[in-house]
């Protein structure tokens, strides 16, 4: 690689070699590396699933490594404990936040440490203690207050503060900007910027170019459980950076030709399949996850979703689909959707690939016949039973033309890998008499030979004249697709452009939240 | 087990899980699930065995002639046979009821007092129907009573579930002490024969018993209930594994977001299991109530809640393996008095429990032993 | 003077809930269901007759019934813990195992399946009901001072700070190095022995065993755990209304005003209206009955 970094001085804050982490028989680290210099920045990027999380809870004593060598200021540590960790001052900031919901601010930073007075909790000093830390860091929270009541960039300050309570000289944050807007970033690049200008190490997980590039000194990229590049971030291109994390195989998709005509070249003529209308879904403590998306989709078209994950893509596939409460209107061929319940949905001609193969997509422990009916079980019956034969039959059908490996329908869906997991899914939900599909994530974890052949599924759909949905985190994978291309960003709809304006140039503002138009 | 870790799913995109490639590996999937099936009660049995030893020498005498006692007075004679029958029926009903929950993901520990109301309600319908009606017309009616009184008592968990997310275990025990108090106060206050604890006796539909076709087995209780409970047990696996309604169950209770995207209401499987669990462990009722006393007795439900969980537990909510749990712990509760010569009864009650504890904890253990002994074996097998 | 006798009373019947639910705070604040109190009650009531009547002492009884309860309770946590069993099933395991193993004892210890002899308590026989006679038992004392002690082991102790955070969030307390396991054993054994002595209490103040004779307080006392919504004090005031509504139905009996049945089912009723959230939800640990990877 040409642009491989000078070796750092000499005793790294950080060195872990050939690191190997493996689940059962998942093998998250495949020999791992990652050197990091005293008080530098420094980004670990990769896709999803490449392996950064696994080999950061190594590094904080969360797994023990199956192999390989850890060391932390020259000292040797493989396979030291979350405590040994914190003692010599690693602390990690995870992506889904370690703190109790019902504890105080206080309580939280100093659980596992507690200060005392005597046998006694001494929660003035704890308050004190935050207090000060957030005077010398800029990491402003109410001690007092109930981290259930905090908004998510607080709850993250409390994370920031937790490890720096504990002393931590060396920082890990999992994908820290996923949850925050974007002056809350701009925020937590500052404090980040002065914790390393204090003497700290910053190691930052994000799979997010701009950040890389904005905040960053030097890069480990990982792929695959492997790391395939080290680089200075001064010496190197959001290109370089993308290339590397990808690899060819998927780079090739990015560079694969748009071949789509869309037959809906006028769309003002043509009846639109599927219509949303200032769509409203509230989460989790009423908080508004998506805001206003309004779009329609004709017959024989592709509208591509983009976006970065956790901007409401999830929420209004849900909603569509009738799995989440929602105001607005959603009509599909002219009917309205809001009355119905998923089943009627699915029978009025709507289709689901949802995005979480293993919760939703699929009963694990139900046989491959089964899952092929899931959703359909009530078009499958004789009487109260279900008619075995038609099941069977059905099955056998769908797994030939689908090629679903092994060619057995009465194995549970468990056994089976995840590319061919997904293809029962997509099997199904290509099988059914639909007017619309909504395709979600539709080849997360799956592998080369796979996602070729369900992107060939989709292109069919297309080219059968239904309406087709694709919410992707793979820019590449909605730009190879989409006829239309639109971004999601805090839950609106911030952008929507034909395919041929859609380059990842002219996305990526929209993406990240720095513009915004529709 | 690490499971739910996140990076397992991530990182399926290398789909390293071995696939399993040809129909040995189905007969290889099965094999393993009946060894996950049958070891926990093999070491459960053994388990209570050894405590058992323990009891008995504490209590100065010698295991074998215990053990041989305890076989004698329950399968050795047609009386011991016919008693461990009568007590299996009950077991099978509240069994079945406590597994149609499990399959749902519901635990339902209100099985006694579901149980008591079935048969309280046959007993009401008892005392208000006329003597002479057949018992194969009154069946129907009887049925439907004591359908009716545990599926009610079972409802209640189920709606509160489903409706406001209270769970359903704490609901079901609070719900056992309100409804014998209030079964009690019905009885004493209102319906109690004077100087007994329980109703007056039914006129028409009583049960006819073993001993009447086989002379044998006089004096023991066993009745034509025990018909209903094969029968019971015939429907609940057409039921779970055949219909519509039992995958829909299933489903909810294997990954209920699935069987939400399948388009399956889950609150109204929700309290349409625990109303069905209850009106089965309901028509349990029938056995005391239609099949031996021909009165509802204030008690008659004690304890065969809990052992139903135990059965249920044991028999792994399969309609087979239920049947054979009922029949275990019907054979420790009947050999309990064959023994009582010897050391006392009460031996069984601590070996019952040590079942349930040992087949509770061994479950998770042995799958985890089993699968991490197949992962480590032969590649390519069925670990996940 | 006839609302000093019913306060009496209500305090000499609340002592076993106050005792029992200050341990069922402990267990289901620390993420374990707290179904075993009723087994832990009767396997402290029948230690603490064993004891004493071998040995006269009726503090060598509250001693074995504290160890006998701790032991039941390490069970209960060694299944749900270390073996990650469903805590339900186990819980019910041993408080069959509890009814199992006193009536076994009681038949090879007193050579009765009903009752054991009787045995001396900390008041003499007889000595009333009043504030005098309940004055010199240190049980009441300790079951008073249980509650504000359990409160502040749980809001003021690192313990206690640490119980709070592996009932809510097991893995944050891990990430920071807190003993999930480690708790969860400790919060186990404190609920055992504190239930235990309940047991205790009511069998030395009644001087003998009977079978089966905590009739259910233990389920009481995770009544008023619940109905507390998991706060020592609020509990402690929870078991103060259950023993008041059931002195009321002692006071009551005869007059046939309200059918002491339904006085009965006022723990109960008011624990599934808590649950249901008809006025003010009562919501649980978050990790309360999960099993963890420790």
């Amino acid at each position: 690689m040409a642009d491989t970094a000078a070796p750092p001085a000499p005793t790294p804050a950080i060195r872990l070699r050939d690191i190997v982490k493996s689940f059962g028989p998942v093998q998250a680290n495949r020999g791992a590396e990652l050197e990091v210099a005293r008080g530098e920045i420094h980004a670990l990027v990769g896709e999803n699933g490449a392996g950064k999380s696994t080999l950061m809870r190594v590094l904080a004593g969360m797994y023990a490594p199956n192999a390989g060598t850890m060391e932390v200021e020259g000292r040797d540590v493989t396979g030291w404990t979350t405590s040994d960790a914190i003692a010599a001052g690693v602390g990690m900031v995870h992506q889904h936040f370690m703190l109790v919901p019902t504890l105080t601010v206080a309580e939280n930073v100093m659980l596992g440490s507690e200060l005392t007075r005597g046998p006694v909790l001494d929660r003035a000093a704890a308050e004190q203690a935050v207090a000060d830390l957030s005077r010398r860091t800029g990491l402003v929270v109410p001690p007092r207050a109930l981290v259930r009541e905090l908004s998510v960039g607080q709850a993250q300050r409390v994370e920031i503060l937790k490890t720096l309570y504990r002393g931590a000289k060396i920082l890990v944050l999992d994908e820290p900007t996923a949850v925050l807007s974007p002056p809350e970033v701009q925020e937590l690049w500052t404090v980040l910027r002065a914790l390393r200008d204090q003497g700290g190490t910053i190691v930052l997980i994000t799979h997010k170019l701009d950040e890389v590039i904005d905040v960053s000194e030097t890069i480990t990229v990982m792929r695959a459980g492997r790391t395939v590049a080290r680089m200075t971030t001064a010496g190197t291109t959001p290109q370089a950076i993308a290339r590397a994390m990808v690899g060819r195989d998927v780079a090739l998709a990015l560079d694969a030709e748009y071949t789509g005509v869309s037959p809906a070249q006028e769309l003002g003529a043509v009846q639109a399949l599927l219509e949303v209308r200032n769509l409203d879904v509230v989460g989790v403590g009423g908080v508004p996850v998506v805001r206003q998306a309004s779009f329609s989709i004709a017959p024989g078209e592709i509208l591509g979703i983009a976006g970065v994950e956790g901007n409401g893509q999830t929420e209004l596939v849900e909603a569509i689909a009738g799995l989440r409460a929602a105001t607005g209107t959603i009509a599909l061929g002219g009917r309205d959707l809001g009355p119905l319940d998923v089943r009627r949905r699915g029978d009025a001609g709507l289709s689901h690939i949802p995005e979480d193969r293993h919760e939703r997509a699929l009963v694990l422990d139900y046989t491959v016949a089964e899952n092929l009916i899931l959703g359909q079980q009530h078009r499958f019956t004789q009487g109260a039973a279900l008619d075995q034969a038609r099941i069977l039959e059905h099955a056998r059908g769908l797994i030939s033309r689908y090629d679903i490996r092994p060619p057995e329908p009465a194995i549970a869906a468990r056994t089976l890998s995840g590319g061919n997991q997904q293809k029962i899914v997509v099997a199904r939900e290509m099988s059914r008499d639909f007017k619309v599909l909504l395709a979600a994530q539709p080849t997360r974890g799956v592998d080369v030979g796979a996602i070729e052949f369900i992107h060939a599924r989709l292109r069919e759909a297309r080219d059968q004249g239904k309406a087709v949905l694709l919410v992707s985190a793979d820019l590449a994978e909605v730009l190879a697709l989409s006829d239309r291309v639109a971004v999601m960003y805090g839950g609106r709809i911030v952008a929507m452009l034909p395919r041929s304006e859609a380059t990842p140039d002219a996305l990526g503002p929209y993406m990240t939240g720095a513009e915004r138009a529709a | 087990m690490s499971t739910t870790d996140p990076t397992m799913v991530q990182v399926g995109g290398d789909t390293p899980t071995p696939a399993a490639t040809s129909a040995s590996s189905d007969r290889s999937s099965r094999r393993a699930a009946i060894e996950e099936a049958v070891l926990p009660p093999l070491v459960a049995l053994l388990l209570a065995v050894v405590v058992g030893d323990i009891l008995i020498i504490t209590f100065g005498q010698s295991p074998g002639a215990v053990y041989r006692l305890l076989l004698e007075g329950t399968w050795g004679n047609a009386y011991g046979f016919g008693q461990v029958l009568y007590k299996a029926t009950t077991l099978v009903f509240t069994g079945l009821a406590v597994g149609l929950g499990l399959r749902a993901g519901l635990f339902n520990i209100g099985a006694e007092s579901q149980l008591a109301a079935g048969g309280f309600c046959a007993a009401l319908v008892g005392l208000l129907l006329p003597a002479g009606i057949p018992a194969l017309l009154c069946l129907p009616i009887y049925l439907l009573a004591a359908a009716i009184g545990g599926g009610a008592v079972g409802a209640v968990p189920g709606v509160l579930k489903a409706r406001f997310g209270a769970h359903e275990v704490i609901v079901t025990i609070m719900l056992n002490f309100i409804v014998l108090a209030l079964l009690n106060y019905l009885t004493s206050a209102k319906l109690h024969v004077p100087d007994t604890l329980h109703t007056a006796e039914i006129k028409s539909g009583a049960l006819p018993r073993v001993s009447d076709v086989a002379a044998a087995f006089q004096g023991s209780a066993a009745n034509a209930t025990i018909l209903l409970a094969v029968l019971a047990a015939f429907v609940f696996g057409w039921f779970l594994f055949r219909t519509r309604r039992g995958f829909e169950l299933r489903a909810v209770g294997l990954q209920p977001h699935a069987a939400e995207y399948a388009g399956v209401h889950v609150g109204s499987v929700t309290w349409r299991a625990l109303a069905m669990s209850g009106a089965i462990a309901g028509i349990g009722g029938l056995n005391y109530v239609l099949g031996y006393k021909h009165y509802y007795e204030e008690g008659f439900a004690t304890g065969a809640g809990f052992l139903g969980i135990a059965v249920a537990l044991v028999g792994r909510s399969h309609p087979i393996g239920i049947c054979l749990a009922a029949l275990l712990f019907a054979t420790l509760s009947q050999g309990g008095l064959a023994v009582n010569a010897l050391v006392p009864k009460q031996m069984v009650d601590v070996l019952q429990a040590v079942v349930i504890l040992a087949v509770a904890t061994s479950v998770p253990e042995v799958r985890r032993l089993l699968r991490g002994a197949r992962r480590s074996g032969a590649p390519g097998s069925t670990a996940r | 003077m006839i609302a000093l006798a019913f306060l009496a009373q209500t305090l000499r019947i609340a002592i076993p809930y106050l005792l029992a639910a200050s341990g069922g705070v402990m267990s289901e604040r620390a993420g374990l269901i707290g179904l075993t109190l009723e087994g832990y009650m009767l396997g402290g009531a029948f230690c603490a007759v064993a004891a004493t009547y071998a040995t006269g002492s009726a503090l060598v009884g509250v001693v074995a019934a504290v160890v006998g309860g701790g032991a039941l309770a390490l069970l209960y946590a060694v299944g749900a813990i270390r073996f990650r069993a469903d805590q339900v099933v186990v819980g019910i395991a041993i408080n069959l195992l509890a009814i199992g193993l006193t009536r076994f004892f009681l038949r090879l210890f007193f050579d009765s399946s009903s009752n054991s002899p009787r045995v001396p308590g900390f008041t003499v026989e007889g000595s009333g009901t009043g504030f005098g006679a309940l004055a010199q038992n240190p049980l009441v004392w300790i079951g008073i001072a249980m509650i504000p002690a359990s409160a502040w082991l749980l809001y003021r102790t690192p313990f206690g700070l640490r119980v709070r955070a592996v009932g809510e969030h097991p893995a944050a307390a891990a990430s920071v190095g807190v003993p999930v396991a480690r708790v969860r054993y400790l919060a186990a054994m404190a609920s055992g022995m504190l239930a235990a002595l309940g047991g205790a209490y009511l069998a030395l103040d009644q001087h003998q065993f009977t079978d089966g004779m905590t009739a259910g307080r233990g389920f009481i006392a995770l009544a008023a755990t619940i109905f507390g919504r998991w706060d020592p004090v609020r509990a402690g005031l929870a078991c103060l209304l259950f023993a008041a509504a059931e002195t009321l139905q002692i006071q009551l009996q005869g007059s046939q005003a309200i059918p002491s049945q339904f006085v009965e089912m006022i723990p109960y009723v008011l624990t599934i209206v808590a649950l249901a959230g008809v006025v003010g939800r009562a919501v649980a640990p978050a990790a309360l009955g999960k099993t963890t990877v420790e």
